[in-house]
């Protein structure tokens, strides 16, 4: 990824990161200690240090769990599943990622298509840019994300049940940065090359096949980047209502419900990795697209 | 009753067929007549756009549960002030804007912190943009236990989400002025944070001014979505998760409605303060004349 592709970036990141985990590490400490402190003096005791930062590594229910804690909760629900032949059990992360995963992709699929079939009408149709455009962006004030519960409670009621009501919430966020990334895109042609195409008289349909939807690529990749980052922000957003059954988003309700904070914390991380491969999958289809187009990647 | 189907298609047809003419008025060089139907093009689309709705409902007698009129909506608006007040009171007096102003600030100031250590930014520049595509949401149940069920959860999770647009846009503007510039104000011997304040802040208005309207709807986002993890019986939230547990969707839209417009009113007013703070900027100006 363009993690370790630039020069020089590596050394620098390396040092943030360890950094992070560095704090982490601290805070875990100081954020679990009253609760040790508590134990001890409800036992009698007194603690010693050494002791102390052992203990607050191994809490069950930490305020903040260490991150070797969350390694290995993530690593028995992910690995050690498929190690004993069971990677789709209830308990596994996979099983919950993968629920995730389709609504997410379900959303994005339609989400792109109805941005991309939007901006091209915008493009085309002068009444439809005047129009649609402004409604468009006031779409997005709306917080969205705020009526997941309520689209999906409501399809639920009318036995509309399942992966669609999630797929919804993500088309709705990911049409947004389609459209207006595909209307520049479509619009990106130079005025010199749309007379070049009106002098060999193109007609519309030739113009947009062979100049406005090449020009548009690289516009599009990127705001598919956006778009399916997004699309999983709103399928775990969609899950928290469904009565904590399945997938990213009831792991983090259920989790917090009970206190369970490591789960949540990797539910969290398992979400974060999700997100960081759906970017890089679309990434690699944007540097196979512009090699095939002829361009540098 | 198809008759009311058919009349809103009419309506429909004919505010399509006015746009369409609208569009192709040729106002020549009366800037005041283009202007006004600029804004009437998308108003009578909005409009239509209400009277569909309103008519389709009505026409094909669609259970208020699964969509309720606008007219519903509004009536249950009037007769709920007090109640929308409260709830606009918690979610986005308390929190969004503190949050807001907290998670800003801090983006803000470790960026200028950051700003003579290139090592630390080629480190959190990447980290901040790859932070800034996790669903930082999920977050919201670990803040809702670290600092209880009132706004400062709500606020804290605002903070961590507004933040990484916030560090990430004001690095990257620090770095926009130009090289050219920059030697300018060291031939006048200025010092590094006269260059900031006369040379650089200004040139990084536009980048600051971009994540602030990135932050003021994923603000309102984070604070509403933390509510639903746990909060006190106050918050738009709260009333969204609670009125449709009980199938009160009209309750549930005017709540929305209310975030609509604060959504639109706060990205608004950052807007407009953009304008007064960067008129020099082509994109301003151009917009203007």
């Amino acid at each position: 990824m363009t993690l370790f592709s630039e020069e020089g970036k590596f050394l620098p990141i390396l040092a943030v990161v360890t950094a992070i985990v560095a704090i982490w590490y601290a805070a875990a400490v100081w954020l679990n200690a009253p609760q040790e402190y508590d134990r001890a003096q409800r036992a009698g005791a007194t603690i010693a240090f050494s002791q102390l930062v052992q203990n607050t590594m191994t809490q069950e229910r930490p305020v903040l769990p260490a991150p070797h804690q969350v390694a290995a909760e993530i690593w028995k629900t992910t690995g050690a599943m498929v190690q004993r032949g069971r990677p789709f059990s209830k308990r596994s992360l996979i099983y919950h990622a993968w629920i995730t995963l389709s609504a997410t992709l379900l959303g994005f699929l339609i989400g792109s298509v109805l941005g991309i079939a939007l901006a091209v009408g915008i493009v085309h149709n002068l009444a439809m840019d005047k129009s649609v455009m402004p409604w468009v962006i006031t779409s997005q004030t709306i917080p969205i994300l705020a009526i997941a519960p309520m689209i999906i409670v409501v399809l639920n009621a009318v036995g509309i049940s399942g992966l669609l009501p999630k797929a919804l919430i993500s088309t709705y966020l990911s049409f947004f940065p389609v459209v207006v990334g595909m209307v520049k895109g479509l619009r990106s042609p130079e005025r010199a090359q749309l007379d070049l195409f009106h002098t060999y008289s193109a007609s519309r349909w030739q113009t947009f096949r062979m100049l406005r939807w090449p020009s548009s690529m690289p516009y599009l990749f990127t705001s598919l980047k956006v778009a399916v980052a997004i699309s999983l922000v709103g399928a775990i957003v969609g899950e928290l209502p469904t009565g904590a059954v399945a997938g990213l988003g009831a792991r983090l309700l259920a989790g917090s419900y009970y206190g369970q904070t490591i789960q949540i914390w990797s539910a969290l991380f398992v979400a974060a990795a999700l997100a960081a491969v759906l970017v890089m999958l679309v990434d690699v289809g944007h540097k196979m697209v512009l090699r095939r187009m002829g361009q540098a990647a | 009753m198809n008759l009311l189907l058919i009349a809103t298609l009419i309506f429909w047809i004919a505010m399509w067929w006015l746009n369409q003419r609208l569009v192709r008025v040729d106002t020549g060089t009366n800037a005041v007549a283009k202007r006004a139907i600029d804004l009437l093009v998308p108003f009578i689309f909005g409009i239509t756009l209400f009277v569909l709705w309103e008519g389709v409902v009505r026409a094909l007698e669609v259970s208020p549960v699964l969509l309720p009129p606008p007219s519903a909506i509004w009536e249950r608006i009037i007769n709920s002030v007090p109640i929308l007040w409260a709830d606009f009171q918690q979610t986005f007096l308390k929190a969004v804007i503190a949050g807001y102003v907290m998670g800003c600030g801090a983006g803000f100031l470790v960026a200028l912190a950051i700003d003579r250590s290139p090592f630390l930014q080629r480190g959190l520049l990447p980290l901040g943009n790859f932070v800034s595509a996790l669903p930082i949401i999920g977050i919201a149940p670990i803040m809702v236990m670290w600092f209880g069920f009132d706004w400062q959860s709500k606020a804290a999770v605002v903070i961590v989400m507004t933040f990484f647009p916030m560090l990430v846009n004001t690095v990257q503007g620090f770095a926009a002025a130009d090289r050219m510039q920059i030697d300018l104000m060291r031939t006048y011997g200025a010092s590094w944070w006269q260059t900031m304040t006369k040379l650089r802040l200004p040139a990084a208005a536009p980048f600051i001014f971009n994540a602030l309207k990135i932050n003021s709807t994923l603000a309102l986002i984070g604070a509403i979505v933390a509510e639903f993890f746990g909060t006190p019986t106050v918050g738009m939230g709260f009333r969204i998760s609670v009125e449709i547990g009980r199938m009160n969707v009209d309750m549930v839209w005017a709540e929305i409605a209310v975030a609509a417009l604060a959504g639109s009113a706060f990205y608004g007013a950052v807007a407009l303060i953009e304008r007064a703070v960067t008129f020099w900027h082509p994109s301003v100006r151009s917009a203007r004349n």
